[in-house]
């Protein structure tokens, strides 16, 4: 059995089995990675195309990978500006790659949306690589995964998310994500960076690090965007930092066998202490490589793929 | 040449007329309204079954001509106010060049003579170019033939300055429509602030960007006297506001959207951005509180703030996309569905905010009554006429309508301007 959906497009669509089933299907595919000829043929024949509106090395060189360790052909559109700007509308382009061939579509957009566009005009996949502060579903499976593979489960487990909640799509992915399979999701911000009704999303918000942390299994630190302070929304990075920078002081509040997690690129001394993203209990590069599997696991499953096995074999 | 309407309930509320009649016309004044009226050489529109109403007025549309003219005309515009069933249209100021003085406001009633289809009346803009800095001559603008100020799209940031307009229209008897906005609390904000644009990762515009407004101007408009009218009141807040101003004795009265009363921001989450209006599409609650001020009378009038734009402006990202809904063609069909229909409207209180307040708020002589010499303007309803909205069929240049697929019961069959047929059978006749 795939995924009997064409797009994915966000975490909150996604019932409880979809998310076990990617989860289940990454795994195989992580041996892959581990490999020393880190080529199956599954895709074969399949064109996958990244179109990235925002820079983006990290997600894009995954989603690349991940193609590419399947046979897929793939293909890096990179542009920084907008179809605003650039004339042509996200229509028009979506629908000349699909002209070309293109099976699968990942797009990273700053517009919340962008990939709800492009996925009702097209009939090829659309694999939404974050879209403003709406959703980030790979970077929360990924997450998944790797709390799973460390904790055995996400049932039960308290999990607290800490930074920009506001202007996150990380964060919004997880808070999906996390709930349905079970866990307790807390945020952790300064009041003007926590969403409106943000506990209507099943959430406990948290002003005070030190209450938020308490007791928890999973520190996921979120990357503070340095122009929100532009934007008024804090008074200094510096203070910023000091209220609610993750330091090994504050780590110690969680469990003691309490994950740390980032989705990179860190702010090294801003949202987290140097020690800390170095430290025994940061898992930060391994969420990298499961980055790699969970993305596999999808555009086998986005195209039509079933049973994992066959895929690795 | 001569109309005989026949066999329709007229309902005119202002002569207390709510019973089968016939209505004739002559020279374009209405010349009786009584049963059983002989033919005598009139043309004879039937109307069993169908309501007779005095025309109805929108007193906030935009027709975007001059300088906008991609977007809709005062031609297509007013085209799609008669096919709503509109027979006069007030056009907010906000065009290129803004609608700042005498020269300007001839200039568009002249377009509307040789192009319109319906009647317009122009509004004149608050304040030179309305940037806000200093009063326009509403003076001279109402001598030739402005209705109101506005400073709609531009909202008014500088109180001193509404306080002086305030007290220098009220010289005029001129209306002050606001649009009712604080910028700095809008802070780039695309839809409703709340649980929804948490969800939908887009930045809300929080209720009180409205209601911060409309408190300010109800007590500029107590402390200068003058006559405040609040445009597309869209929050639970503001009406509250309102109803409590007008408890107080305030000049003060208020217009409500279809879109404000028949959609929540709920459906912004498809992205389209049709969905993208300014006022947002507020909660559930702000759009029951809505409907229960348009019930108790405090809010006066159903406006459409008709905001056409082009296709290639809309097809674009959510956060891209300019603020604006079509309404003209929608707005009857709406009303019926959502207000007149579950019973909060009789079809006399939705005349009284579709024409007859509309006329009395823009001082409109014989308009807003089917008297014995008022002006033949006329909109015949056939309250059971089902349609599917398709925004393919609209008159307006624009298809920016998050309606389009509804179907709509209760549209608009004939619309009557000056003795002159514009629209029977849902077809423009000019
Ligand atoms: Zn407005």
């Amino acid at each position: 059995m795939g995924l009997n959906r064409k797009d994915l497009l966000g975490i909150k669509d996604l019932s409880v089995g979809e998310i076990q089933l990617i989860l289940e299907t990454a795994e195989p595919m992580k041996d892959i990675i581990r490999r020393q000829i880190k080529k199956v043929p599954t895709l074969r024949g399949k064109a996958v195309i990244n179109l990235f509106y925002e820079p983006s090395t990290r997600t894009r060189t995954s989603f690349e990978l991940a193609g590419k360790y399947m046979s897929a052909d793939t293909i890096n559109i990179s542009t920084s500006a907008s179809s605003v700007v650039k004339g042509e509308t996200l229509r028009d382009t979506g629908k000349t790659l699909e002209v070309m061939g293109a099976d699968v579509v990942i797009i990273r957009h700053s517009a919340s949306g962008a990939p709800h566009i492009l996925a009702k005009h097209l009939s090829a996949s659309v694999i939404n690589a974050g879209d403003g502060f709406h959703e980030h579903p790979t970077q929360a499976l990924l997450d998944m995964f790797t709390i799973r593979e460390k904790k055995g489960r996400l049932e039960g487990l308290k999990v607290a998310i800490v930074g920009d909640i506001m202007f996150s799509r990380v964060a919004r992915s997880n808070i999906w994500g996390l709930t349905k399979m079970g866990a307790e999701v807390r945020v952790i911000a300064p009041a003007t960076l926590l969403p409106p009704d943000i506990e209507k999303l099943g959430v406990k918000a948290y002003t005070s690090i030190e209450e938020g942390l308490c007791d928890v299994d999973v520190v996921m630190v979120l990357r503070m965007q340095l122009e929100r302070q532009q934007k008024g929304l804090f008074p200094t990075i510096r203070e910023y930092s000091r209220l609610y920078g993750v330091t090994a002081e504050r780590v110690r509040l969680a469990r003691p066998d309490a994950l740390v997690m980032h989705p990179g690129p860190m702010n090294r001394g801003i949202e987290i202490a140097p020690d800390v993203a170095d430290g025994v209990q940061a898992v930060i590069n391994e969420q990298v490589t499961n980055g790699v599997a969970v993305r596999m696991a999808l555009l086998y499953l986005l195209t039509g793929g079933g049973n994992p096995h066959e895929a690795v074999n | 040449m001569k109309l005989l309407i026949k066999g329709g309930r007229v309902v005119d509320p202002v002569n207390g007329i709510s019973r089968a009649a016939d209505v004739l016309v002559a020279e374009g004044k209405i010349s009786a309204v009584d049963k059983n009226i002989a033919a005598d050489g009139a043309e004879v529109i039937e109307a069993a079954g169908r309501l007779v109403v005095p025309g109805f007025i929108d007193m906030h549309v935009h027709l975007r001509e001059p300088g906008f003219e991609a977007k809709e005309t005062i031609a297509t515009g007013t085209r799609a106010a008669a096919r709503g069933g509109f027979s006069g249209v007030a056009c907010m100021p906000n065009t290129n060049p803004v609608i700042d003085n005498h020269a300007l406001v001839e200039f568009i009633k002249s377009r509307a003579a040789a192009e319109g289809a319906v009647n317009v009346f122009p509004i004149g803009a608050i304040t030179k170019g309305s940037k806000g800095e200093e009063l326009a001559e509403i003076g001279d603008m109402k001598l030739a033939g402005a209705v109101a100020i506005s400073d709609d799209g531009r909202p008014l940031m500088n109180a001193q300055v509404m306080r002086l307009a305030m007290e220098y229209a009220r010289m005029f008897g001129l209306p002050v429509i606001s649009h009712c906005e604080d910028l700095n609390l809008v802070a780039d904000g695309v839809m409703h602030e709340g649980y929804y644009s948490t969800v939908y990762g887009l930045k809300g515009i929080t209720r009180l960007a409205e209601e911060a407004m409309a408190a300010r101007d109800i007590m500029l408009a107590e402390l200068t006297g003058a006559w405040l009218h609040v445009a597309h009141i869209s929050t639970a807040g503001s009406v509250e506001l309102v109803r409590m101003a007008k408890k107080k004795g305030i000049r003060v009265t208020a217009e409500a959207t279809p879109h404000h009363f028949s959609l929540t921001e709920e459906v912004v989450g498809s992205y389209d951005t049709a969905t993208k209006v300014n006022p947002p599409l507020r909660s559930a609650d702000d759009v029951r509180a809505v409907k229960e001020g348009l019930r108790d009378g405090t809010i006066d009038v159903i406006a459409t703030d008709h905001a056409p734009h082009t296709v290639e402006e809309k097809d674009v990202e959510y956060n891209y996309a300019p603020f604006g809904i079509v309404g003209l063609e929608t707005a009857v069909g709406l009303a019926f569905g959502e207000l007149v229909r579950p019973g909060l409207l009789s079809p006399e209180e939705l005349v009284m905010k579709m024409s007859v307040n509309p006329a009395r708020i823009l001082g409109l002589e014989g308009k807003g009554h089917l008297g014995v010499g008022a002006d033949a303007d006329i909109t015949v309803i056939d309250p059971e006429l089902k349609e599917i909205v398709d925004v393919n069929r609209f008159a307006s240049r624009a298809k920016n309508s998050p309606f389009n697929g509804w179907e709509l019961t209760g549209l608009p069959v004939v619309t009557i301007v000056g003795g002159q047929i514009v629209m029977q059978n849902r077809q423009i006749v000019v």
